[in-house]
């Protein structure tokens, strides 16, 4: 695919929208868990606010050069995956780098923004920052290895690697989804999913009550405001990424408003799964969670890998 | 609970024995560390609750408290002794418990600190506890004005209204059994 | 004599060559290196009135406590976050670290011990920042006004936004003083930051006559 400089606009207008989208179920899902301990909960447009509060922040301070690129190195994961999917397969705006990265770019940039984040919380000297990275390090690790043993699968099924086949491939039918066509991948996944959506089980990384915050402790003002916009951004990259994978992507239909409507569900959807799974279940230690990554989503997607070997 | 008394008299000295509020013994300052050896290891009073100190300034005197728990009979026995309350800065000397119970070794930092009472085998005894810095009279001590010194050191607001709470009792709540009384 | 072993933690923060483990000898200025030194500011608020009058509205509908109880009233923080009184709607949220938040509850009697950490907290916070007062013994000392180890004017150390008086004022009255907050800083009122930058000495002096063991440099940014 050529590269043409009306892209960037694109990519920014993709990352512009997907912002206040996060926003928009930051606050949902805020008020769900509200409702779920019967209180109001936060005003929907509560994650505005903080969010352009805290980029208003009067004072900083900084500790060093890597102090200033964590956060870019998050920022870079989140928007990373965003402009290299189809965010909506066939719309020419909202897939704006596809075709010159592949699923394993893809996979990389979901690295990245924690390893960023290590860096930077080191550069900051707060032992709870040491802590945190160590722990979300080892977490993220765990989580990633049923992931890339489903997206093995993925590559035996299909045949390829480029993002742009597979969601080709899924279309027409719902019973083309990898969902249904290789369905031990996509369990596989949505296990490795929990993991790395900082919610309940698997957030002890960040957990208040132990660890204030977990690695950003020093981040303030703007450096906060960048960490907060890509935690709006980053969960949403990754539900679009799962479901363009495992769920048939977002197709571009005639009418705006059917798309949108298919792509809020979709999303939405998987979101909720870790979601409910949050609200269900206490907190994971690391060991334990670890522990979980590498025994049942592991099988799976060492079960996954093999049959697709022998079906395709 | 009488019997562990007699037992303790037969090998101490008691000068005095209370049970009013609970069993109290009081004993000489050079005996106090063996009579509370005595009564964990013998007795089985194995649980240190407290010490404590109490400064009696005008005979001159600390009274020190210690007072131990027996879990198998659940009883609770202080031990009182005196020792000779010195002018600030010097500081009363006082053998320490820290080896029967490591608990003891705070309460002797606290007492140390809040009191000017040594104990100089104690470990950390030097350190300082809850107040950072202090140099003036161990707070705890009678003739410390601690009212004198939050007057002077912070910034009392003016306008403030306080009462004594013997005269506000006898003029606003008891009027008339205050006239009586006086 | 007394014979507390004071100097010990002060000996710690003095520059020192340390031998490390592989026998390289290093120089370490722990008040150079384990701070950041940079006085207080005053800022400006911004010349465009409507952005600054913006700016304020955002700042006083998401408000970030920090998580410190400092004394027995921040027990009444508590149950804010519990469904009877529900602050997150009024946009009240917690954070762990001073950080990340913007407004201080000291809650109740601060003890010289307390107050140096406080004023640590305080000047670790990002601007623009806000302190709300609660209990009597922050306005006068309250119960504790003749202690020997408890402040009894508070503004004397840090700046006041708002009090709440009262031994111990119910939760809804901290609520209230929330939204009291919240109408000063829409108003452009609640400008503490500068107020302590700007009468920076006078802070200072006030907290060194108590403080007697100033460990740490004069600004802890």
């Amino acid at each position: 695919m050529e590269f043409k400089y009306i892209n960037i606009l694109y990519a920014a207008i993709t990352i512009f929208v997907t912002i206040n989208y996060g926003l928009l179920l930051q606050g949902i899902i805020g008020k769900i868990y509200a409702r779920v301990g019967k209180r109001v909960g936060i005003r929907i447009y509560q994650p505005w606010i903080n969010i352009i509060r805290q980029w208003v922040t009067r004072s900083s301070i900084h500790h060093g050069i890597m102090y200033y690129l964590g956060p870019v190195f998050r920022f870079t994961g989140g928007g990373g995956i965003l402009i290299f999917l189809p965010v909506i397969y066939g719309a020419p705006l909202f897939s704006s780098f596809v075709g010159t990265g592949d699923l394993l770019l893809v996979l990389y940039f979901m690295f990245i923004g924690t390893l960023g984040m290590a860096l930077g919380g080191g550069e900051a000297g707060h032992p709870y920052s040491a802590i945190a990275v160590t722990r979300g390090l080892s977490q993220v690790t765990a989580a990633e290895v049923p992931l890339v043993l489903a997206i093995f699968s993925l590559t035996i099924q299909y045949g390829t690697m480029d993002i742009m086949k597979i969601v080709e491939a899924q279309q027409g039918s719902v019973l083309n989804w990898t969902l249904f066509t290789n369905p031990l991948a996509t369990a596989a996944a949505m296990l490795a999913f929990l993991g790395s959506m900082m919610r309940s089980p698997f957030d002890v990384v960040l957990a208040p009550q132990e660890i204030p915050i977990g690695p950003p402790t020093e981040y303030q003002s703007q450096f906060l405001a960048m960490l907060m916009t890509n935690r709006t951004i980053f969960p949403v990259a990754k539900t679009v990424f799962y479901v363009t994978l495992f769920f048939g992507g977002i197709p571009l239909y005639d009418s705006f408003l059917l798309t949108f409507a298919v792509f809020f569900l979709k999303t939405f959807l998987v979101y909720m799964w870790s979601v409910f799974v949050g609200v269900s279940f206490p907190r994971f230690r690391v060991e334990q969670s670890i522990r979980f990554f590498l025994k049942w989503p592991l099988l799976i997607g060492a079960a996954a890998v093999i049959a697709a070997q022998i079906r395709y | 609970m009488e019997k562990v008394i007699e037992n303790v008299q037969k090998k101490f000295s008691l000068s005095e024995v209370t049970s009013a509020h609970g069993y109290f013994i009081t004993c000489e300052k050079k005996d106090a560390v063996s009579l509370v050896t005595y009564l964990k290891n013998v007795e089985g009073f194995k649980h240190l609750v407290l010490i404590t100190a109490v400064d009696w300034i005008k005979d001159n005197k600390f009274q020190l408290t210690y007072l131990l728990n027996n879990p198998q009979m659940k009883k609770e026995l202080g031990v009182r002794t005196y020792i000779e309350r010195s002018v600030w800065p010097e500081e009363s000397v006082m053998d320490s418990a820290h080896h029967l119970w490591p608990a003891a070794k705070t309460y002797q930092r606290e007492l140390h600190e809040m009191f000017g009472i040594d104990f100089p085998d104690s470990p950390e005894v030097n350190e300082p506890l809850i107040l950072e810095y202090w140099d003036d009279i161990p707070p705890y001590r009678k003739d410390f004005d601690t009212k004198q010194y939050s007057e002077d050191t912070y910034f009392p607001r003016e306008g403030r209204e306080t009462d004594d709470p013997a005269t506000y009792m006898k003029e606003m709540l008891y009027p008339f059994e205050g006239e009586k009384n006086v | 004599m007394a014979k507390m072993n004071y100097g010990k933690r002060k000996a710690d923060l003095e520059r020192r060559s340390v031998t490390g483990p592989d026998g390289e000898v290093f120089e370490v200025d722990p008040m150079k290196n384990y701070f950041c030194e940079a006085p207080p500011k005053v800022y400006k608020p911004s010349p465009l009135t409507p952005l600054e009058k913006f700016y304020n509205w955002c700042r006083a509908e998401s408000i970030y406590i920090l998580g410190f109880g400092t004394g027995c009233g921040a027990i009444e923080m508590r149950p804010l976050m519990s469904p009877m009184y529900d602050a997150y709607r009024y946009g009240v949220h917690w954070r762990p670290t001073p950080r990340q938040s913007t407004v201080f509850v000291i809650g109740g009697y601060a003890s010289v011990k307390t107050i140096k950490r406080i004023i640590r907290s305080y000047e670790q916070m990002p601007g623009p920042k806000y302190v709300l007062a609660v209990c009597s013994c922050t306005i006068n000392g309250g119960m504790y006004w003749d202690s020997y180890n408890t402040i009894n004017r508070l503004d004397h150390y840090i700046p006041v936004d708002v009090y709440v008086t009262g031994c111990m004022p119910r939760p809804e009255a901290l609520l209230d003083s929330v939204e009291t907050l919240k109408k000063r800083i829409k108003e452009g009122r609640a400008e503490g930051q500068n107020k302590y930058a700007e009468n920076f000495e006078w802070y200072k002096a006030n907290q060194k006559q108590i403080i007697k063991d100033w460990d740490m440099p004069d600004y802890n940014w």
